[in-house]
């Protein structure tokens, strides 16, 4: 099993939702974050100060998905998520050592 | 009593009275809006905590220090805790054409409201790094020897200032003035926050400071409007005043600010409306309506002119009080010398614009000097000693920490 993490625009994420459902994905987690790659982060003024506000919002995903699904929705996200412009997000995958559903106790591919 | 009760005027200055203290919950979203969210409880505390400690000292000593016994330069105690308010014939210095219309107790509870928010203006100068504990004592302190000795100077037909001819309607000494050279007093000793200028600490919840300066403005109207002491076209006058003063300055505030940094922003129109609020102050029951708008044409681009004064300077005045308060209030009380017409009110004088001469506006600049000078002195005494007992600031881990958690264990968001 691999853990499928992906760092996306906020406006993006119900794209991203779509797509993912109609991936046949039943369950996602997303967490508001703030981060920064390339793009930089972007001025604000308060008072005539100035202030480089260095962090972007973004939004994060995490997916718990079978080995052999790994790529089909890396491709459902990278598609729903891009918009070409600079801070589009990134996607990672990782590898989940066991995963159990709390209700059943059920573990592996049956908790996912 | 002496003179005749005119309803009229008790009604009006009765919701006068209320209007005045929802002010400083006003005030306390004003500046809660602007720091940051680990400090809010903190700022609204300040706020709020002035409602209760200076209402009790009002009524213990400070009514009576600002408006007892006929001496031009203090007060006394006649009515400390209020006694013989209710059989007092006039209050000291209230006859002939100053006569109350209202009455006595009435007068007292209008002018606490004052008294309440004045001390308040400091903590947006002071904000995110004051001990509370520091800041109950000293706002204690200045409600018994700072605020009620200005308020008989300017105030009272019997304090000095008054006597001299020096003219403030409804605060911009007593009030603006004062508070802004506290101010300044304090943070002098209190230094800079941790990480300022380098660091940025932009508001955490501008709606509250947008929400915080609509409750403002429609406080003022009792503030200023009030302050006619009677429901008349003086009042009136002052309505429109105020409401004038506000708008151009918001105009002129976001006009000079997107010429100077690139946008017209939220906080610059609200900042720039409190400017005009304040600079027109003292001016609002003197001047006519067009007078009212130059002067707030002019406190929106010279308060915002001014903000650049603190880094310049090297202090730290969080939220600038002193740009939009001292500055607004000198301004205004400055600018009364000029636009004053004693056909808008016979009590007033002709300032310099109107065939008066430079006498008003000499007058007015003695008064502002002396208020500041006072104001400033007395309360960097306090302030100091203080600093030497019991500290005015948190300490480092309880600044990063903030003072929320520091100072009161509560967390403002349950995130």
């Amino acid at each position: 099993m691999q853990l499928i993490t992906a760092i996306v625009k906020p406006f993006k994420l119900d794209d991203v939702k779509d797509a993912l459902k109609a991936a046949g994905i039943q369950g996602i987690t997303v967490s508001e974050v703030r981060g920064f790659g390339r793009q930089g982060g972007h001025t604000e003024t308060y008072r005539g100060a100035e202030y480089k506000i260095d962090f972007v919002p973004k939004v994060r995903l995490e997916i718990v998905v079978d080995n052999s699904e790994v790529d089909r929705v890396v491709e459902a996200i990278k598609a729903a998520a891009t918009t070409g412009k600079i801070g589009d997000g990134k996607i990672w995958v990782t590898n989940v050592e066991r995963i159990v559903r709390i209700r059943t106790g059920e573990e592996g591919s049956d908790a996912i | 009593m002496n003179y005749q009760i005119d309803s009229g005027a008790t009604a009006w200055v009765l919701v006068s009275t209320a209007l005045v203290l929802f002010m400083t919950p006003g005030l306390a979203f004003f500046y809660g809006g602007m720091v940051r969210s680990k400090n809010v409880l903190g700022m609204l505390m300040q706020n709020i905590f002035a409602m209760g400690l200076i209402t009790i000292l009002w009524v213990a000593v400070g009514f009576s220090l600002a408006f007892g016994g006929t001496n031009g330069w203090f007060g006394n105690l006649d009515f400390a805790f209020l006694k013989h308010i209710n059989t007092v014939g006039e209050l000291p210095g209230y006859t002939g054409a100053f006569a109350l219309v209202i009455p006595p107790i009435l007068f007292v509870a209008y002018q606490m409201m004052f008294a309440v928010i004045t001390p308040a203006l400091i903590t947006g100068a002071t904000a995110d790094r004051l001990k509370f504990s520091a800041y109950a004592i000293l706002i204690g302190v200045w409600a018994i020897l700072v605020y009620p000795t200005v308020a008989h100077w300017v105030f009272s037909p019997n304090g000095w200032l008054f006597k001299k001819g020096a003219l403030d309607f409804a605060g911009g000494a007593v009030v603006h003035i004062n508070a802004g050279a506290a101010a300044l007093a304090v943070i002098l000793i209190l230094k800079p926050r941790k990480g300022w200028p380098r660091e940025a600490m932009p508001p955490h919840n501008l709606p509250f400071t947008v929400m915080g300066t609509g409750i403002l403005w429609f406080g003022w109207f009792g503030f200023n409007a009030g302050s006619a002491l009677a429901a008349n076209g003086l009042a009136a006058q002052a309505v429109v005043n105020t409401h004038v003063a506000a708008a151009a300055a918001m105009l002129s505030w976001l006009l000079v600010e997107k010429l100077k940094a690139g946008h017209a922003t939220t906080l610059g129109a609200v900042s720039g409306a409190v400017a005009g609020l304040v600079a027109i102050t003292p001016c609002a029951g003197f001047v006519s309506a067009s007078s009212a708008m130059l002067i707030g044409l002019l406190a929106g681009a010279v308060c915002y002119l001014c903000l650049t004064l603190k880094s310049r300077f090297g202090f730290d005045d969080s939220l600038d009080v002193i740009a939009v308060h001292l500055v607004g209030g000198l301004l205004g009380s400055l600018l009364l010398g000029v636009f004053s017409d004693v056909s808008i009110n016979s009590l007033g004088a002709d300032g310099l614009f109107n065939g008066g001469g430079a006498s008003l506006l000499g007058k007015q600049a003695l008064a502002s000097i002396v208020v500041f000078a006072f104001s400033f002195v007395v309360t960097y005494v306090v302030a100091l000693i203080i600093n030497k007992t019991i500290g005015l600031r948190v300490s480092p881990e309880q600044e990063l920490v903030g003072l929320d958690q520091s100072q009161h264990a509560e967390t403002a968001y349950q995130a």
